[in-house]
């Protein structure tokens, strides 16, 4: 109702102004549309979000491929770690949430989740995340969560080269690692 | 060493405690972070970081940006807003240096997005880097530009791209391609650009740049028609040589995953292949024998190999493949619906649900095996194979399947029996070929789950109920049997049908003979009425089967007015005021009492299932999952999305017929539904006076009012009066109150006669009756009017107050798709005053069939000096589709 009414009032300011106001509030419209319809091809990317949580249900990184925002994220991940973390070994690694479907691994302590379309190959996603691990592993030696929270710069820069606008580049380990070695290196 | 770390970390928070301090390293912030035991002490921690962080930015130290930078990320994660950090991360993409310039772009990545205005400013800086003669800090651009780029910087940067994916470099080449793709999705029309760039990357050899072509060229089929049909053309041979080279390809350690070459190169060469066989002929036989060997030759022991598997067969169900491919495919689904490891038996579920629509045979095959499925402990494998054997369910085998099905509701998990029962009213509704089977089903449903019944099931159920004559006696008692599980339909059972409970008329052959008093009906209700007062509409519901249990058994009047007058101080009003208003009349109005509390009169099934599916087609609309179901299936949403009108609201609504009338009485308000419960003959346009929610109109409602002359329904004789019932009409008279004939549609009784039926209503209804008499009318207009909407007015005035106007607006769809978020607007010169009622609702259906109404109150402060004028505006979509109609409303009638 209150909405209504202020969209009442807007709409007075209209007559007053006359038609040419009405013509370009409906141009507005128009790219409003068109900024919409961009949005939903925006849903057609593979991996929405990569998230890693641990038993406690704290986030230990979070990259996301769409905007949500910061408050989109916190009930986001909320609901989803309660989902995955209540669930046992024996049951499968796929849970669907809200138009989500999230593939998760556990690895010790740590959850690997990652938010995908509902048309992607789950299985692959699991690949992923294993590939994910055994670079962090490589590059760390033993990945432990704590690695991760102490050089999460480096963390994202692995996964910047794994996976771009939710597409995944590459996935050589070597060829992963490189940029971020010959950092190292000269530093 | 604990107590060491805590020195430092105390050391670290008391330097960060100072303003002119530097501030702690990264480190030292993340170990008191970590130190925090609660919330509290770790929003204090970040406000101070925070707080560093910005002096830090005040002041300008350049060589503290990057380490702030790390901590911002930190910070972010943790859920905190950093956007006081972004011209900072600005400031770092600026700097000469690749480390300031990554950390940079990784925070742009992280903390900016798209809608924020820093993005324009970023465009130059991005610019300069895709030119950078450092290949690293190109590819740090190219990341960034593909991940975060808006349309415009698509639109400028393009020319850059499109020079690098032809680099030498194959770090640059792919990322390059993907950042294409970015740049495809915000502006489909570069699509063309890139065709012929994506179609020669695919001779390359490193992989990396491969995967990222196929994932441009997927892209690019999915934009625009040509690039599929270039693609289509040009790049199967390249596409299905890559197939087999990395399918025949011996060990290669770099891409080796668990035995399998780069399974992430095959499953994306096996995804664009079904994008490009699809509904092509020509280009599914070029690939038909490659998807032979990889679904023969890919071994199946390790996830990897499944993963391939499973692409492979999406692929040979999404193309036009041999029947030989076909039978390969479902025969892999039946190894993975056996398999032990959930992951694979839950891809296999969800494969079956695409392939049904191929060969729906096959996948009846593995009907008991998927019914297992339905009973697995795992939640995500149950709602996968629930959705799958809805789909599965056929005229023939629905009878072992709902036994099934409900057999389980007994054990089932209590998260999953929602879903469980909605899937199986929904299964027993669409396939039931007897009414008996349908009520035995229901029955055991409602035993086993009630609680879970939607209402909209539990009203198909009682229209089917008042239409079968020959089962009510044995739907009676089988529901005073389970009256404790399922209290609403069973008290609307034993209110109208009561005595064939009692004198079991019409008992079945198969029946147990019951022995019921009076009194034990009247208990059962009262027990009912006590156990669930908490639930106003179950509540009311009682007192009215009370009511009709004291005119079907005179002998317990007594005790029912007694039960009726508890609740005359009930705390709620609905009831309190029902309770009130049945005392009087079972007190007072002996007379009238039987013909007043007769049976309903029979529902009608027909106008409810229109009514129904409309409701429902919105739903599908909105439900994602439709489409990748059969379209024969399209009637149920799967469980996700139910219609949001309560559809209780016309629970026993009898307003059959008249568009307008339903979807008043559809909206959600409780008087509504109240008015509906008792049966009013159906509000029409013009009768919206008596749906205000004025106490005496409720009374009015409870008591059935007979219906407006615009009502056309099926003429029941009115007993009462019948030489009136000839007498003509007045337009000017929208409502009548007709007290004893509980649906009389087509008359409207002259003044004479209110009075009389009005000491029935203890007086409480005579100024509604007079005010509607005063009321001067106005004809009505249609105010609007293009090819697809058509809105009327109605006009009602104020008998006091001349200047006031209620417009009631009528909207109706003229096309044939349905109108959903419909919101109209209304703008009026100064002079005028406008208020806008809520509408009856936001889904105006197609067709015309029904249709939304709303409430104008119009004061016109210059009245006979100047007419109305309006300005309106309607909004809505069309299948997701914003549309937008606007007009001015001159033709109003002189007066007003």
């Amino acid at each position: 109702m209150a909405k209504e009414r202020r969209s009442v009032e807007s709409l007075s300011d209209l007559w007053r102004a006359g038609a040419e106001q009405a013509h370009r509030e409906v141009e507005d419209d128009g790219v409003e549309q068109q900024r919409s319809k961009q949005a939903g091809r925006d849903d057609e990317m593979t991996i929405r979000f990569v998230l890693f949580v641990n038993k406690q249900g704290q986030t230990r990184l979070a990259q996301y491929y769409e905007h949500l925002s910061l408050d989109e994220r916190r009930a986001l991940e909320g609901e989803i770690v309660r989902k995955c973390l209540a669930r046992t070994d024996q049951q499968c690694s796929f849970v669907e949430h809200r138009n989500y479907k999230v593939v998760y691994r556990r690895y010790a302590s740590l959850f690997f989740l990652v938010g995908v379309d509902n048309d992607e190959n789950e299985l692959a996603i699991l690949e992923f995340i294993h590939l994910f691990v055994e670079t962090m592993d490589r590059h760390f030696g033993n990945v432990c969560e704590l690695d991760i929270m102490f050089h999460l710069e480096k963390v994202h820069f692995m996964l910047e080269e794994m996976v771009m606008n939710g597409c995944i580049v590459e996935t050589s380990k070597q060829n992963i690692l490189a940029p971020i070695q010959l950092m190292e290196k000269t530093s | 060493m604990d107590t060491v770390e805590k020195i430092v970390e105390d050391f670290a928070s008391d330097i960060a405690l100072s303003p002119f301090s530097s501030g702690t390293s990264l480190r030292e912030m993340i170990r008191a972070i970590r130190a925090c035991k609660t919330a509290a002490e770790e929003r204090a921690v970040v406000r101070r970081e925070c707080a560093a962080i910005r002096t830090a930015i005040s002041e300008n130290e350049p060589e503290l940006r990057h380490r702030n930078m790390a901590k911002l990320m930190f910070i972010h994660m943790l859920g905190y807003p950093t956007h006081f950090a972004q011209m900072e991360c600005l400031k770092l993409i600026a700097a000469a240096g690749y480390p300031e310039k990554r950390v940079g772009y990784l925070g742009l990545m992280l903390l900016l997005d798209e809608r924020q205005e820093v993005l324009m400013l970023v465009t130059n800086s991005l610019k300069q880097d895709l030119n950078h003669t450092n290949q690293f800090i190109v590819g740090l651009a190219l990341c960034a530009l593909g991940n975060i780029c808006s349309a415009e910087m698509a639109r400028d940067l393009s020319p850059e791209v499109e020079r690098l994916v032809r680099s030498r470099e194959v770090n640059t080449k792919k990322k390059a391609a993907l950042c294409s793709i970015r740049i495809v999705r915000k502006v489909p029309d570069l699509a063309e650009n890139f065709m012929g760039l994506a179609a020669s990357l695919l001779k390359e050899k490193h992989h990396g740049v491969l995967i990222s072509a196929i994932q441009l060229c997927t892209e690019l089929c999915k934009a625009s028609r040509d690039a599929l049909e270039y693609l289509r053309k040009n790049c199967i041979e390249g596409l299905v040589r890559i197939l087999r080279d990395v399918s025949n390809s011996s060990y290669a350690p770099e891409y080796d995953v668990s035995g399998i070459v780069d399974p992430f190169l095959h499953i994306r060469v096996l995804k664009l292949l079904r994008i490009l066989g699809q509904g092509d002929a020509d280009c599914s036989e070029y690939m038909n024998d490659i998807l032979a060997q990889v679904a023969t030759k890919t071994e199946s022991n390790k996830n990897a190999g499944n993963a391939i598997l499973y692409e492979c067969v999406q692929a040979i169900m999404g193309i036009e493949a041999t029947s030989g491919l076909r039978v390969l495919a479902i025969n892999i689904l039946g190894r993975f619906l056996s398999n032990r490891d959930n992951n694979i038996r839950y891809v296999a579920l969800n494969m079956l649900m695409r392939a049904i629509a191929v060969d729906a045979l096959a996948v009846q095959r593995h009907r008991t095996t998927i019914l297992e499925c339905v009973k697995d402990a795992d939640a995500s494998i149950r709602k996968r194979a629930l959705e799958l054997v809805y789909l599965l369910v056929n005229d023939t085998n629905v009878k072992p399947l709902t036994k099934e099905l409900i057999d389980y509701l007994n054990i089932a998990d209590p998260d999953f029996i929602g879903d469980l029962t909605v899937m199986i009213c929904s299964i027993v509704e669409k396939f039931s070929q007897e009414k008996l089977w349908y009520l035995d089903q229901m029955f055991k449903v409602l035993s086993l789950a009630g609680n879970h019944v939607k209402d909209d099931i539990c009203h198909a159920l009682i229209v089917v109920l008042s239409n079968t004559a020959e089962f009510q006696g044995y739907s009676v008692r089988s529901l005073y049997k389970a009256l404790q599980s399922y209290v609403r339909v069973a008290v609307w059972c034993i209110g109208e049908y009561g005595e064939m409970l009692v004198n079991n008329v019409g008992m079945l052959d198969r029946e147990e003979p019951i022995k019921v008093t009076e009194s034990d009906a009247v208990g059962a209700v009262e027990f009912a009425l006590s156990r669930y007062s908490a639930d106003v509409t179950t509540g009311a519901m009682c007192l009215v089967a009370l009511l009709k249990l004291s005119s079907r058994f005179p002998s317990t009047s007594e005790r029912v007015k007694q039960i009726v007058a508890q609740n005359k101080e009930n705390v709620v009003l609905e009831l309190q005021q029902r309770s009130i208003e049945f005392t009087s009349i079972i007190q007072r109005h002996q007379s009238i009492r039987s013909s007043l509390l007769e049976r309903m009169p029979v529902l009608d099934e027909a106008s409810y299932l229109v009514k129904r599916a409309t409701a429902t087609q919105t739903t599908i609309s909105a439900d994602k999952l439709a489409p990748t179901v059969t379209p024969g299936s399209l009637k149920l949403p799967n469980g996700v999305a139910k219609p949001t009108s309560a559809p209780l609201a016309d629970l026993l609504d009898l307003s059959s017929d008249g568009a307008p009338a339903s979807t008043v009485a559809s909206t959600t308000t409780p008087n509504d539904f109240l008015q509906d419960l008792l049966g009013i003959g159906g509000v029409s346009s013009s009768t919206t006076g008596v749906t205000s929610t004025a106490s005496t109109d409720i009374l009015m409602d409870l008591l059935s009012i007979g219906s407006s002359p615009s009502q056309n329904g099926t003429p029941v004789t009115d007993f009462r009066h019948p030489g009136q019932a000839e007498s003509k009409p007045v337009p000017a008279v929208p409502e009548a109150i007709d007290l004893f004939g509980s649906l009389s549609p087509a008359e409207t009784k002259p003044t004479p006669v209110v009075p009389q039926d009005m000491d029935l209503l203890d007086g409480l209804s005579s100024n509604t009756s007079v005010s509607g008499l005063e009321n001067t009318t106005h004809p009505s207009i249609t105010a609007f009017q293009s090819a697809t909407l058509k809105i009327t007015f109605d006009f009602k005035r104020k008998p006091g107050n001349p200047r006031v106007t209620t417009i009631h607006a009528t909207f109706t769809n003229l096309t044939s798709s349905t109108f959903t978020d419909f919101i109209f607007q209304a703008a009026v010169p100064k002079f005028i005053q406008l208020r806008l009622d809520p509408a009856s609702g936001n889904t105006v259906p197609a067709n015309g069939n029904g249709s939304v109404t709303q409430g104008l109150n119009v004061t016109n402060n210059q009245q006979g000096q100047k007419p109305l004028a309006m300005r309106i505006r309607m909004s809505y979509k069309v299948n997701g589709e914003d549309r937008l109609e606007q007009g001015q409303v001159s033709n109003f009638p002189s007066g007003l």
